[in-house]
């Protein structure tokens, strides 16, 4: 439903992306490729490898003796030179840019070395000794929010360092009147759409002005400006934040990065040379950020005919290891709206917030959306089986009626223009949903699991600055002061030639700002797209900027864009005054079109545009009298309508509220428990569309990452902390095998509320795709509980109930990735000597030493127990281990415990293993079983391969065992006879 | 013979888009690093490091190849294609390039010069894919921002001109 009224002859039109030629061409410069001040140095970050340790020391001595180190920084100068992160809370959680006492997450950032170049800075790490006294550690979300859970800030006295209860209308009343209560729980998973291009920051102190000069691809919001100035005890604009024009997808993300330019420049400022660092993909996975992860206990007070009067929702929502502001913004940012569609005028929040041994959450696209939808909407769902009704009813009977617009949400959200039935009815007609129901009957009726869902989401764009503040009470708030608004920059420039330049404060990372702006610039002047420069690199010394200024909440067609219209107009007003003074007509009498400046009632009489413009530089004096000479022009636009909290919690957390409603049928495989999404059709009214092309382009990409979170990607996290997905292997984003194409549908309700009448669009399909798919795959299955992602073997364990137990005598493989409880076996081997024998060269230290593989040194520390240096591999990393050895429980010749733990830059371990010898005909039988718990780098990247690489060290183990006791040579021993596992793990080429 | 440097760094000669080129660097260094931090280049981005993403890809002989998985040393004599040898003599884009800003096919563009490559090698091994190869292809690479729709409506429609072409006579 294309309204030809909001077409210009650029705005609303599929114009091809001006951002494109360099990036196909490979010439657009992304951040890690942009020239570097001469005598810059390069960092390498030593990451925690547990989830709760104290530090008790860090020596760095034989680091900075490695040839090419300039410094190593830790904790300790961190202190010395800077002041923690501001947070949003009053709490005692004190975060730096590197840990300080003590680590709370796998991946946190303890220790800087700066050298010549990358290669030299990552291997100095190894050099650095930490000693850690490790903690018990928190991970899941429950657990922490219990009394007498391990704290990660003990000063805070509780892992819950907030909750806050709201209630609007009279929630009780309805519950107490309801026909039926349906309640869910549903627990959403960790994830973040990780950009392909990592964080990258180059900083450069200049002692002269005592500025921090920094380039980066941080993404804005500029909220965390004032955090990082803070930090670094100096005035913002000694603060210089400089971003290029192109950025390697941000997707929110790109925000959490102020930890570490605050990091480089302190290591700037300390080596007196610019320091460059740029992340690699195991740092960004294991230590960037991610979406908090979301306990949502829902529940709806329903009519027995599918009216919903109230809801309830108490929700959980885990930060993590530390507040980073604008954290806790996901839980806040939609406040206004968690009703989302639904006429629902009863409603009761109750908002928690727990901190667990995790890499801190931050901002991801959606930002609290998917996980808000994934409890609304499956609780909907929900009400439709409950109560024996059809979900697409239930849906129908609870929308904002079509003509309540502007219509005001009871948690304060103001809904200012949509028509949900005709979007519904629309993708009911043009999604086909007959012909999906039909083919749900005869696969069906072939026995097969097929299912249909829909999502219903009031998509929220430009949000309030004030949301935030809905977490403090009413008193704190009017202590504080009111924050509200959305302030956005954008500058027009006209040269004397008439060439027209734009610069705009909105920090692209692919969306193709630059095209719309051109797009919207052109049309106020007349002028043809493809001749405007736009230049989206910003610059907090030299461009406009406010704390809103950067690229999240979708904010750039109702904001920037806004922006870049008032500053064209102020300019074509100008002009218009300066053509109208030439041509001697009105002002308002003045056209632009085609490049001329020209009367409307006699086109006649026209001035070339570049003429106009020239007048304003070259000749002063003949600008009509009192106009200021110049044009440049700067448009700032902030709504009136996204206004603070009032003192009954309600508040408009966005300024536009677009409408998505989506379908989707999917069929799970029995055998397999693949998915395969079958048709999905996704509908949505962004008000107007500024570019359908581009808009298109946002829908996909949200639909892809939607897929992704709804199919595989999860961060996953072993029970002691330890982080399991550091690598695209591990952490799955999906590809085009597995995203198929969806059917867009668009209706253009116009925004009344913003100048170009668009609404945001970048984040709908987000908040809509999973719980989507979701809703599908329990019409498909019938079951309730669904969690995401839905990976083949979850959902393969849930329609098929669990697998049967193994044979016996088979090990089980190890289940590292899923238990996190490490690694366990056990096996035998067969020793050709007496168990005598075999005792004495197990407790002989010089023995052990040699046993033990990878084992470089050995020297007792006390009876039975030992300190050793080891090199082990995992894969292709290989890594220098201190161990701590002790056997116990010896019980001559017959039995032992070996236990201890491994410590490196790679990773911790701790385990213990149980030995026993028996003899038998022609020598001994060794029987052993093994646990350990592994942790770091190892863990997070080597999560496929640990189980055969234990297995392989055991061998190697009891092999030199053999050997040494016999003193014979190791391939000489007399093996068992093979295991059908040994036999296959030789087949694999894991065992010899 | 591979001339050493008293640093132990290696002069690397080889064939960069069809001109030789040279530049020196250690056994260890990574194809991906030399080419950015060396010979300069923009087109090469790295996403993952490990192989996986596909950020990195380009051609040595031909072949497409993950530069963040090769050593520098090994291109040895090679040749070495990036995103730079599709364009015309005056820069322009040829028909996969154009196609893709068509079809909208990138959005950040970070992963946009590998998967050219990867579909460059692929369309000359095989000119009339179905939809099903081309995702089969391009799922060798990650993209976050687009959802693959746009790149396999720009590969298709290549194949489409194509072999349109290839049929009329000249
Ligand atoms: S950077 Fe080479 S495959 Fe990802
Ligand atoms: S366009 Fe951004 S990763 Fe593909």
């Amino acid at each position: 439903m294309k309204q030809e009224a909001h077409i210009g002859k650029f705005v609303g039109r599929p114009m091809e992306r001006v951002e494109d030629a360099p990036l196909l061409a490979g010439q657009a410069l992304f951040c890690d490729s942009l020239p570097t001040r001469p005598g810059v140095l390069h960092a390498a970050i030593l990451r925690s490898p547990h989830a709760q340790a104290e530090i008790l020391s860090i020596d760095t001595a034989e680091a900075l003796r490695q040839p090419g180190v300039v410094a190593v920084l830790t904790g300790k100068e961190i202190k010395e030179d800077s002041d923690p992160f501001l947070i949003v809370l009053r709490k005692p959680m004190d975060q730096w840019s590197l840990a300080i006492d003590r680590v709370r997450f796998v991946g946190e950032s303890v220790a800087v070395v700066v050298a010549k170049d990358r290669y030299v800075a990552e291997d100095a790490l190894d050099y650095i000794k930490v000693a850690y006294k490790p903690l018990p550690a928190v991970i899941d979300a429950r657990e922490a929010a219990k009394e007498g859970a391990p704290l990660v800030h003990p000063a805070c006295g509780s892992n819950v360092v907030s909750e806050r209860h709201f209630s609007y209308g009279d929630p009780d009343k309805a519950f107490a009147e309801a026909d039926k209560v349906v309640e869910l729980t549903i627990d959403y998973p960790r994830n973040s759409q990780t950009p392909l291009e990592g964080y990258v920051v180059m900083a450069d102190y200049r002692q002269e002005d005592k500025v921090y000069d920094v380039v980066s691809n941080f993404q804005g919001p500029f909220t965390v400006h004032p955090v990082m100035s803070k930090a670094l005890r100096v005035k913002g604009p000694q603060l210089r934040m400089r971003s290029p024009a192109y950025s390697g997808g941000g997707f929110g993300i790109k925000q959490a990065m102020f930890p570490y330019v605050v990091l480089m420049c302190i290591a700037s400022k300390r080596v007196g040379r610019p320091v460059k660092w740029v992340e690699d993909r195991l740092e960004h996975l294991t230590a960037a950020i991610a979406a908090p992860n979301r306990v949502i206990r829902a529940r709806a007070a329903c009519k027995k005919d599918g009216k919903v009067t109230a809801f309830r929702f108490e929700q959980l929502d885990d930060y993590g290891a530390y507040l980073r502001p604008p954290m806790p913004g996901p839980l806040y940012r939609q406040h206004g709206i968690m009703t989302g569609g639904y006429d629902v005028k009863n409603m009761t929040i109750t908002n928690r917030l727990v901190m667990t041994n995790k890499t801190p959450s931050g901002m991801v696209r959606g930002f609290g959306g998917p996980q808000i939808y994934y409890g609304l909407e499956r609780l909907m769902q929900r009400v439709a089986v409950e109560l024996g009704l059809d979900p697409l009813d239930v849906i129908r009977k609870n929308l904002i009626p079509a003509g309540s617009f502007p219509y005001r949400a009871c948690a304060g959200a103001l809904v200012e223009s949509g028509d949900y039935q005709t979007a519904v009815a629309m993708a009911i007609r043009d999604g086909k949903l007959d012909e999906l129901k039909a083919r749900r009957e005869k696969a069906r009726a072939e026995g097969r699991l097929y299912g249909i869902g829909y999502a219903v989401v009031v998509e929220p764009a430009q949000s309030n600055m004030g949301y935030l503040s809905t977490i403090n009470t009413v008193e704190e708030r009017r202590k504080a002061g009111p924050k509200g608004g959305n302030v956005a920059y954008a500058t027009v420039a006209v040269d004397p030639l008439g060439g027209v330049s734009v610069t705009a404060d909105s920090l692209p990372q692919g969306q193709g700002h630059a095209t719309v702006l051109s797009q919207v610039v052109a049309d106020e002047l007349g002028i043809d797209a493809a001749d405007i420069v736009c230049n989206m690199e910003r610059d907090t010394q030299r461009d406009p900027w406010s704390i809103a200024t950067g690229n999240y909440s979708s904010r750039f067609s109702s904001a920037t864009a806004v922006s870049a219209l008032h500053a064209a107009r102020k300019v074509r007003a100008k002009m218009a005054r300066i053509a109208a003074h030439v041509l001697g007509v009105p002002a308002e009498r003045i056209g632009f079109a085609e490049g001329k400046v020209f009367c409307i009632e006699d086109p006649e009489k026209s001035l070339r545009f570049s003429r106009v413009a020239g007048t304003a530089h070259w000749s002063p004096s003949e600008l009509p009298p009192g106009m200021e000479p110049g044009m440049t022009e700067i448009g700032v636009w902030s709504a009136p309508e996204i206004e603070p909290p009032n003192d009954a919690d309600q508040i408009n957390t966005s300024l536009t509220y677009g409408f998505v409603f989506d379908i989707c049928g999917l069929e799970v495989d029995r055998d397999t428990g693949k998915i395969r999404i079958d048709r999905y059709i996704t509908t949505h009214d962004s008000g107007v569309l500024l570019n359908p092309l581009l808009a298109n382009g946002q829908i996909y990409g949200g639909f892809g990452w939607g897929v992704g979170a709804a199919l595989s990607e999860q961060f996953v996290y072993g029970e002691d902390g330890s982080f399991l997905s550091g690598t695209f292997s591990d952490y799955l984003c999906p590809t085009a095998c597995e995203v198929p194409e969806p059917q867009i549908l668009h209706m253009e309700t116009p925004s009344p509320l913003t100048p170009l009448g668009a609404k945001g669009i970048g984040e709908g399909s987000v908040m809509s795709t999973p719980v989507c798919i979701a809703n599908a795959f329990a019409d498909a299955t019938g079951i309730k509980d669904v969690k995401l992602p839905l990976n083949p073997w979850k959902v393969a364990a849930l329609i098929q109930g669990e697998e049967p137990p193994r044979p016996k005598g088979q090990a089980a493989p190890a289940r590292a990735r899923t238990s996190g409880k490490g690694l366990q076996g056990e096996g035998s081997a067969f020793v050709p000597a007496t168990p005598e024998q075999v005792w004495a060269t197990l407790i002989n230290p010089e023995k052990l030493a040699q046993v033990i593989p990878g084992c470089s040194k050995l020297e007792a520390v006390g009876p039975n127990s030992y300190r050793a240096e080891l090199s082990l591999g995992v894969g292709a990393v290989r890594g220098r281990f201190e161990a701590r050895i002790t056997l116990s429980n010896l019980k001559a010749p017959k039995s032992g415990v070996i236990s201890g733990g491994l410590q490196g830059p790679l990773g911790s371990s701790e385990g213990v293993g149980n030995i026993t010898l028996e003899a038998v005909s022609g020598g001994t039988q060794l029987n052993y079983d093994y646990g350990f718990d592994i942790s770091g780098k190892v863990a997070a990247v080597g999560g496929r391969m640990l189980d055969g690489t234990a297995r392989v060290i055991m061998k190697q183990f009891f092999e030199r065992l053999a050997s040494l006791t016999e003193g014979r040579a190791v391939a000489a021993a007399a093996p068992p006879p093979a295991s059908w596992w040994k036999r296959l793990l030789k087949a694999l080429g894991i065992a010899r | 013979m591979p001339q050493v440097t008293s640093d132990g760094r290696t002069l690397i000669n080889f064939i960069l888009n069809g001109k030789p080129a040279s530049g020196q660097a250690e056994p260890r260094m990574l194809l991906s690093d030399f080419l950015r931090q060396v010979a300069g280049l923009t087109e090469v981005h790295v996403g993952c490091e490990h192989g996986i993403c596909g950020a990195c890809t380009l051609r040595i002989d031909g072949e497409p190849a993950r530069s963040c998985l090769t050593f520098a040393v090994q291109i040895e004599g090679r040749r070495v294609d990036t995103v730079q040898s599709l364009l015309g003599p005056r820069g322009e884009l040829n028909d996969l390039q154009a196609a893709f800003r068509k079809h909208h096919s990138l959005q950040c563009g970070y992963c946009t010069t590998g998967i050219l490559m990867s579909a460059t090698a692929f369309l000359e091994k095989n000119p009339n894919p179905g939809e099903e190869e081309i995702r089969d292809m391009l799922s060798g690479h990650i993209c976050r921002c687009t959802g693959y729709v746009g790149m396999v409506r720009a590969i298709k429609e290549v194949v489409a001109s194509r072999s349109a072409k290839s049929k009329v006579p000249a």
